[in-house]
């Protein structure tokens, strides 16, 4: 019974006289591999090269701080709460006094871990963030040996004050305005009705 | 009493009002109320987010009233004929009122603890614009401690009077209240008394904002973390009937039951409230019914079951034998 077209009959056909001397099939492969020497190179020897990434490249998180460098995030939960692989824990703690250039708020991420191995990159909680604190950014999630190292903590993702992290390409006009539109689903505006209810 | 809500017709008793009118006929016609509350008397009548059209006042006299009408304080004629969602004015007036609400209101819900099952929120989602007209300096107040229980953040009342009429009635010898009036009005204990009276916790529940939270509770997850559980333990004080909110093994908040109006089913007791924060103090009956809607019944998955009950449910009605079962 024949499954498919692709089967291929077997004989023992006797070769030729051409075909027992080799050279023609051999120079012929040369010549291919010949060729790709005049060929443009496809590698790219990282990390010396990189790559050049888009600007909405999903990479690496930060938690940004803001102008004065206190932390943006008040663990509000809402990237956690948009997380598809749930991969966002955080634990709230509240700012003391004298405590006010390190947080901005009352109400800070204590803890604030996210599971590399977990996240898909969406860029969802970068969405969700109502303070503008997490963003991704165009960085690589490195390369660990153990699990436990890519449960990736408030020590990594926050940026260092004197080492601010650009994410201006991601906060351009062109977002903002794209946010107000409200014929996309995500950034639909409710006016005036509820959402199940037809108003004549 | 016949009265017609949004189109749909109910027999009421004499002297219902228009809003448990339409809470009988269920949630499709019910108006939303910040500030009344079934088992507080006199409640009602503050905040006007329950407004409704009178089209025709009665049989008798046909007439239709000329305003709005709050719906909680207004009692139902034979013949009524009232628009809630239908009429577009009402949503226009009730889009103005939510509007007031907010004017002075910090909108500091990433920070708030009430986020998630806040009132203002949902009303605001469901009947507000997403942009604030607002141009000034918000109202602002002097931070007062009113106990080591009960967190009191003025900024964030709608002035909605629920718990002093909770103050007033369930607990004895008030100690709370609301001083000045108009744009200054803010919530006292009369020269910062402590509300130390054994039923005093239930103003938490009462408040329909985040201007009145748990002290034990602040800060320490946010409730869409939470699982809520309804459980009980053999109270002298109350009913001891409450909703346990459970963080894996940890007993993060207690509150009482509430009802699908967000009204709680029975006052609790402060030492249910606060004193019994350990799984073992509580007998657990079995998960909440929380709305699928709701924020918190998020990752919880527990409409699948709910889906499932109804599915299994309508599958035997129909006489269908389920493929385990049949011969």
């Amino acid at each position: 019974m024949q499954l498919t077209n692709r089967s291929k009959v077997v004989s023992n056909k006797v070769q030729s006289g051409m075909e027992s001397m080799y050279l023609p099939a051999i120079l012929k492969g040369m010549m291919i591999t010949a060729s790709h020497i005049f060929k443009r190179r496809p590698t790219i020897r990282y990390p010396e090269q990189t790559r050049k990434l888009s600007a909405v490249y999903r990479g690496l998180h930060v938690l940004k701080r803001d102008e004065k460098g206190a932390e943006r995030c008040t663990a509000c939960g809402l990237c956690a709460l948009a997380c598809p692989a749930e991969a966002i824990t955080m634990e709230n703690a509240e700012r003391q006094k004298g405590e006010e250039s390190l947080y901005r708020e009352e109400k800070y991420a204590k803890v604030y871990e996210i599971n590399m191995l977990r996240c898909i990159f969406c860029g969802l909680c970068e969405e969700a963030c109502p303070k503008e604190a997490i963003f991704l950014t165009d960085r690589i999630v490195d390369t660990e040996y153990e699990r436990e190292d890519f449960i990736y903590g408030k020590d990594k993702l926050v940026e260092k004050i004197d080492k601010r992290i650009d994410v201006s390409k991601r906060q351009t006009l062109e977002v903002a305005e794209f946010k107000k539109i409200p014929g996309i689903k995500h950034n639909a505006v409710w006016e005036g009705n509820r959402i199940d209810r037809k108003i004549n | 009493m016949k009265v017609t809500i949004d189109g749909i017709e109910i027999d009421v008793p004499k002297g219902t009002t228009i809003l448990q009118a339409a809470r009988m006929i269920g949630p499709e016609v019910a108006p939303p109320a910040m500030c009344y509350y079934t088992k507080l008397k006199t409640s009602g009548g503050y905040c006007r987010t329950c407004i409704v059209k009178v089209t025709a006042g009665s049989t008798a006299n046909p007439t239709p009233m000329p305003k709005p009408v709050a719906s909680c304080r207004t009692e139902v004629m034979d013949g009524m004929v009232v628009q809630n969602f239908t009429s577009p004015e009402i949503i226009e007036a009730r889009k103005g009122v939510v509007e007031f609400l907010l004017i002075n209101h910090p909108l500091d819900c990433p920070v708030c603890d009430q986020a998630g099952e806040c009132k203002l929120q949902d009303l605001g989602f469901e009947n507000g614009s997403s942009k604030t007209r607002y141009e000034f300096k918000r109202r602002e107040y002097e931070m007062i401690d009113i106990g080591d229980k009960i967190k009191l953040h003025m900024t964030r009342c709608i002035l909605c009077y629920r718990c002093v009429k909770t103050a007033e009635q369930i607990t004895d010898g008030r100690v709370h209240g609301v001083m000045h009036r108009g744009d200054a009005s803010e919530i006292s204990t009369y020269i910062e008394k402590i509300v130390d009276n054994d039923f005093s916790g239930n103003v938490i529940d009462v408040c329909p904002v985040g201007a009145l939270t748990d002290k034990t509770f602040r800060f320490k997850q946010r409730v869409w973390f939470t699982k809520p559980v309804d459980a009980h333990r053999n109270c002298e004080k109350c009913c001891g009937k409450t909703r346990v909110w459970l963080k894996g093994e940890e007993v993060v908040r207690v509150t009482a039951r509430k009802d699908q109006w967000d009204e709680v089913e029975e006052f609790i007791c402060n030492t249910c409230r606060y004193d019994h924060k350990k799984k073992s103090d509580w007998v657990i009956e079995g998960p909440s019914p929380i709305h699928r809607s709701s924020v918190i019944s998020q990752n919880h998955y527990q409409h699948l079951n709910e889906l499932k009950t109804r599915v299994l449910k309508e599958q035997k009605a129909l006489g269908f034998i389920p493929f385990d079962k049949r011969p």
